[in-house]
């Protein structure tokens, strides 16, 4: 026995290394047919370990004080050894982050994989969403732009709206009557280390469930279903490593070269990633003419300011996130993968997509009353694709699903 | 899925445009010019750097344009004696809003925050407006509180009325130069160039080597991906 083997037989009396190993890596059998769709989880948890990394070399330098805040990102732009590059990564990572996790839930929703027996991993990613959104949020505020300092105000301000309890809950959620260096200091603590150990832990409790029940594929089909007799291997599985793990490191490189085309050559990408406004110190008495979100949160922006009442209108914005986690329950279709569906899910698919991505458009612009007009008609599009979806999936005419995966 | 590809083609890539209505000229940016960059700092530390300040820039950083420090402390240092020092001014922003009614901005990344365009259209708007307690105002930047620091060597320039019929936003706006200053109208746009290629360069004084690290990286992931696809076939080939 060599001596590499002998001390992995010590670790393995105490720790179940070899176990794990084997349980999550090397015989995690994932269906062969994973396609383009299938690279974008690895690569949120390549851009989440990212964030971690940067984000730790920037507390380094970062100063969360109102006076100082400002400069103190400056300084890491001009006078930290490669600062410059850490905090283009930090800010191109939490665009790109959105962007890997939007395409990854959209996979989700076209290949059915939060159908059963898949219900726990949708709501953990569900989670995982909702905390990627206050991790982005938080963060958003440390530059201390103009808008960093107004985009919380309004946000924040938006819990006011509540009845009885909303101007003492936004009071306490700023620590002060309006976003101060109190707001920045807890926004702080959230941001480095409260929701990044929600982030770790919920990212943990996806994988595991995931594992558990094993991957779906773009055939929606169970590769469980038929295994071999003897090994008890599934006929369409492969080992996730080697396979996978050498297939997502072309996943990753081909990312790297437009997460990097993206840094070196536009980081600010026309004002999308990082917004001109945000190179002004904030400044409380100077309210900019137009105060947009990042544009990963204009979607939800834009079907708040469709609904005429302010209340009622945060109610319709909370509403549209929360109302994604009974998507489990909501889909009644005999087939999960749109490759089986009818031309009904995906033409009200299609719809939902251009409605989503129409809002997003919309709430990076200042409204007019016909793009209010807009926003509403793609808001009522949003909310039927989940309320009706009850009816349209059992309606479908869908097509008998193979046995075994088709590639 | 190519629906959805699709739909994302037709997301402008911009998503602020500059204040709707202004006519902005493009800005002769050339962060490769030290030659420009070194007159333009020149101008910024003569004319800017006693009302602005751009706390987040040392004059050391200077070297990087192809200035020694000894040219830097003899030529550039009005300021501050030493040359490790950021460019802060003494006056204060409570005087300042006192004596120009608002705190002029730190130019640190004024360029990011405005567009270099913005500003070389700004620096060249200025008009003779006696209504205005300094007696300057600004196409660019209505009822600035900045007077025109650079008219000795623009000159006085009135704003022409638009003709009858005619909308003032169409277009450029015109003025006429009633009193000429020390540089003639093509050297005063050079100028004013040199010192918006400078107020660029000193917003993000890393950019070039940004850009040139850029094409290294890409190149290198380029190699790297094509090593990683025979990796994954090779792997792969016993998969149907």
């Amino acid at each position: 026995m060599s001596t590499m083997q002998k001390l992995v037989g010590w670790i393995d009396d105490r720790f179940p290394l070899t176990s794990n190993w084997k349980t999550h890596l090397s015989e995690y059998y994932a269906p062969k047919n994973f396609n383009f769709w299938y690279f974008f989880g690895s690569l949120a948890l390549l851009v989440l370990v990212l964030q971690i990394v940067t984000g730790i070399f920037l507390t380094m330098n970062y100063k969360p004080d109102a006076t100082l805040a400002f400069l103190s990102v400056e300084y890491i732009m001009r006078d930290v050894e490669w600062g410059w590059l850490i905090r283009y990564m930090h800010s191109t990572g939490a665009s790109m982050f959105f962007v890997v996790v939007y395409l990854h839930m959209f996979r989700g929703l076209m290949y059915g994989s939060y159908r059963k027996p898949r219900e726990l991993i949708w709501i953990f990613g569900m989670f995982l969403y909702l905390a990627l959104m206050a991790e982005a949020f938080m963060g958003y505020l440390l530059p201390w732009g103009q808008m960093s300092y107004w985009g919380a105000q309004v946000i924040i301000s938006l819990f006011g709206a509540i009845p009885v309890v909303g101007d003492a809950l936004s009071t306490w959620i700023r620590g002060d009557y309006v976003v101060s260096d109190a707001t920045l200091n807890r926004f702080f603590a959230f941001h480095v280390i409260a929701l990044p150990l929600v982030l770790v832990g919920l990212v943990a409790a996806h994988i595991i469930a995931l594992h558990e029940v094993g991957s779906n594929n773009p055939d929606g089909i169970e590769i469980k279903k038929h295994k071999d007799p003897v090994t008890h291997i599934p006929l369409d599985g492969i080992p996730f490593h080697p396979y996978y793990t050498v297939k997502d490191i072309m996943g990753v490189i081909v990312f790297l070269m437009v997460f990097t085309a993206i840094l070196f050559f536009a980081p600010e990408l026309g004002g999308w990633f990082l917004e001109p406004d945000n190179f002004i110190p904030a400044n409380g008495l100077k309210t900019p003419e137009h105060i947009v979100p990042l544009w990963y949160f204009t979607p939800f922006y834009a079907i708040l300011r469709a609904v005429p009442d302010k209340f009622l209108g945060v109610v319709a914005m909370g509403a549209a996130v929360v109302i994604m986690f009974f998507l489990p329950w909501l889909d009644r279709s005999k087939v999960k993968s749109i490759r089986y569906r009818g031309n009904l899910y995906k033409t009200i698919l299609a719809m939902f997509v251009i409605s989503f991505i129409g809002l997003g458009y919309l709430g990076t612009q200042a409204p007019t009353a016909v793009t209010t007009n807009i926003a509403r008609v793609l808001s009522i599009i949003y909310f039927a694709f989940f309320l009706l979806m009850p009816w349209y999936t059992k309606m479908d005419k869908t097509k008998p699903e193979p046995e075994r995966v088709t590639g | 899925m190519k629906k959805f590809l699709l739909a994302l083609l037709f997301v402008p890539l911009t998503a602020f445009a500059s204040e709707g209505g202004i006519h902005l000229d493009t800005a002769p940016i050339n962060l490769n010019d030290y030659g420009s960059l070194q007159r333009g700092a020149r101008i910024f530390t003569n004319y800017c750097l006693s009302c602005h300040s751009a706390a987040a820039m040392r004059y050391s950083r200077m070297e990087d344009i192809g200035l020694s420090k000894d040219q830097i402390k003899n030529n550039l240092m009005f300021a501050s004696d030493q040359v490790g020092n950021t460019m802060t001014i003494s006056m204060t922003p409570d005087d300042a809003k006192l004596w120009f009614g608002a705190a002029p901005p730190d130019l640190s990344v004024e360029a990011r925050a405005r567009t270099p365009d913005w500003l070389y259209t700004y620096l060249r708007s200025f008009y003779r407006d006696d209504s205005r307690p300094t007696g300057w105002n600004n196409t660019v930047f209505a009822k600035v509180g900045m007077p025109h620091v650079l008219w000795s060597l623009q000159g006085v320039q009135d704003l022409k009325e638009p003709a009858a019929g005619e909308h003032a936003e169409h277009g450029a706006p015109e003025f006429t130069l009633v009193k000429p200053g020390k540089m003639s109208p093509a050297e005063y746009n050079a100028m004013v160039g040199d010192l918006v290629n400078y107020l660029t360069w000193m917003s993000e004084p890393a950019k070039t080597t940004r850009l040139e690290l850029g094409i290294v990286v890409l190149l290198f992931l380029g190699v790297f991906f094509i090593l990683a696809y025979y990796l994954k076939k090779e792997f792969w080939k016993d998969i149907h």
